[in-house]
């Protein structure tokens, strides 16, 4: 008897539990069909300008009908592309003779100064790194002026000489910043028995700290790499179309009054590139990147 | 005295060319920018006469300079606005695990990798100002084009050629491209928060509007901080999507302090120049110089 009731109850129990869970369900399944119907919304917005990018570089004379601005192509022409490339490839040689250098120098400076505000602290260590971290905030716009007159002063040649120094500078700041949060994961553990042996400063760094610093390193890269290859404010100030980067070339082609559209498209595919492979490839870390240069850790 | 030093010498002798090269590239040269700007160097011919702050008061009392204030204030505005409110969204949506997050958080962060440069030559196509109801209208392409041929004619309109709130034009490539980043910033700060935190709410009987706004919104408040200071000082600075979208560099519609510095600079007046380099280099301190001090008492505690 007693068993028959709790039998009873228990099945009263579940049909009214599975009452309220396929209810529950239904609701789940309307809200996760309107998230995803959301998510796609926003990947077509998002990927719209890229859309534009595509079909119109291949786009000849016979689609000038801005009616057809937003249709695929009715011919797919490759002039816009020869004449983009043609215009570019001069100038892209030149950034990347200017983006790696820089970005190796600047990255294995950050590298030791990170490793000294962390792990070498001395008196006033925190107020040098908050100086040095200001610099990375600073609109160049502020320091423009006299810069192209210390630059000129210096020798520099205008160009690819002056900008890999500019670019080396200015990326001290953030590289300092995210080895300093790198390292700071570093047990000082490692380094004072390294110290205790009693390694130097250097000899530390060579044996504790570089052997573990590959993602610190990757990081760091990505990041200036990207900003340097994106850079259009020092270059419009320190070179011309004839000696300067990328995106200077690409502000000619695509420049004036009259556009050739086709050609500027395809020209913005083409500076995009290499630091979309680089996304696409390493986008891990690029947003590790992004972390480290806001959230300090 | 001997035995410090060789503890902390090496560091500091390691450290020194950094902080030469920093004292000399920022310092320095704020200092000399300044100096510049309280000169009467208006032309390409050297000249050195001290003029007190004439340059920066007759700044201040230009219409042209004035507007490219307001400008500055929407375009940051709309900016900061537009990437909080997506970033957030897109975090928040994507914050329960979801089959295929990583595509669309990969999408969503896709714009941040190339350039203003890059992205400025599609955006002048989109933002082009002709609309199909104008004379020429049939030449009409871009957003207008599109807006009109899905039935949303009635919200053609001219984009950034309006002297007052185009400059709110510029600022929409500019959210398509960082709302990704804040969003990535958002879900760091989504991931930082202990999974205990949230169920403890939950046992307390707490509804997810309580739930979020006296336990998720607090956590993230950090978050919220750098993303703000992060946004706001790029848009202090935006310089690029201007002179990539609007081809004539002396623009009133969309002049900013940034742009009007280059126009300055170009017909060599150093001094102007100089003192709208120091303008916008005070703006960002007011934003950053709280901030670094906040993080720095926030790292110590």
């Amino acid at each position: 008897m007693t068993t028959a009731t709790a039998n009873n109850k228990n099945r009263a129990r579940s049909a009214q539990d599975m009452k309220s869970d396929s209810k529950r369900n239904t609701k789940r399944r309307i809200n996760r069909t309107l998230k995803y119907a959301l998510l796609l919304f926003f990947v077509i917005v998002v990927l719209l300008p890229a859309y534009v990018l595509i079909i119109t570089s291949f786009k000849g004379t016979a689609d000038a009908d801005p009616s057809r601005a937003w249709y695929l192509p009715r011919t797919w022409e490759l002039d816009g592309w020869v004449k983009a490339w043609t215009t570019l490839a001069p100038s892209l040689g030149r950034t990347v003779l200017l983006v790696v250098p820089s970005a190796l120098i600047s990255a294995f400076l950050g590298s030791i100064n990170g490793y000294v505000l962390s792990k070498w602290k001395f008196p006033g260590s925190n107020i040098v790194f908050t100086l040095i971290l200001f610099g990375m905030f600073i609109p160049y716009q502020a320091v423009m002026i006299p810069l192209t007159q210390l630059v000129s002063d210096l020798g520099v040649p205008q160009g690819i000489p002056s900008l890999m120094l500019l670019h080396i500078v200015y990326g001290l700041p953030i590289c300092t910043l995210i080895f300093r949060n790198y390292y700071a994961s570093v047990p000082d553990e490692l380094v004072e028995a390294a110290r205790m042996d009693g390694a130097g400063i250097l000899r530390t760094y060579g044996s504790v700290i570089l052997p573990v610093s590959m993602p610190g390193f990757v990081v760091v890269l990505i990041w200036q790499f990207t900003s340097a290859w994106n850079d259009y404010l020092f270059a419009a100030f320190f070179s011309s179309g004839r000696n300067g980067p990328v995106t200077i070339a690409l502000s000619f082609l695509a420049g004036g009054q009259l556009t050739d559209y086709a050609a500027s498209m395809a020209g913005a595919l083409i500076a995009s590139v290499p630091t979309l492979i680089v996304y696409i490839l390493l986008g891990k870390y690029f947003v590790g990147g992004l972390m480290s240069g806001s959230v300090k850790g | 005295m001997l035995k410090r030093v060789k503890h902390w010498g090496p560091g500091v002798l390691l450290l020194a060319p950094t902080m030469i090269l920093v004292g000399i590239f920022v310092y320095w040269l704020i200092i000399e920018n300044f100096r510049v700007s309280l000169t009467n160097q208006h032309t390409a011919k050297p000249s050195n006469k001290y003029v007190g702050f004439e340059n920066y008061s007759n700044l201040l009392a230009d219409p042209n300079f004035q507007h490219s204030l307001w400008n500055l204030l929407i375009l940051t505005i709309v900016f900061l606005g537009g990437t909080l409110i997506f970033g957030f969204l897109w975090a928040w949506i994507l914050e329960q695990p979801a089959k295929g997050e990583g595509f669309f958080r990969s999408v969503y962060l896709f714009p941040m990798s190339i350039s203003f440069i890059a992205s400025g030559v599609v955006w002048r196509w989109l933002l082009s100002s002709l609309q199909t109801t104008q004379p020429g209208g049939e030449r009409t392409t871009g957003l207008n084009r599109l807006l009109d041929s899905v039935g949303l004619g009635a919200l053609q309109n001219d984009w950034w050629s309006d002297p007052t709130w185009g400059i709110a034009a510029i600022a929409v490539p500019a959210i398509w491209q960082l709302s990704g980043y804040v969003m990535a910033l958002f879900l760091a700060g989504f991931r930082g928060i202990p999974d205990e935190l949230r169920e403890a709410a939950r046992i307390d009987g707490c509804t997810e509007w309580k739930l979020y706004r006296h336990v998720i919104f607090p956590q993230l408040s950090p978050v919220m901080l750098s993303a703000v200071i992060i946004i706001g000082h790029m848009s202090l600075k935006l310089f690029d999507l201007i002179r990539a979208i609007v081809p004539d560099a002396n623009t009133y519609d969309v002049q900013v302090p940034a742009t009007l510095m280059w126009v300055k600079y170009i017909g060599s007046d150093y001094a102007d120049a100089a003192a709208i380099g120091t303008i916008l280099l005070v703006l960002v301190a007011l934003v950053v110089i709280p901030y670094l001090m906040y993080t720095s008492r926030a790292e110590k505690r």
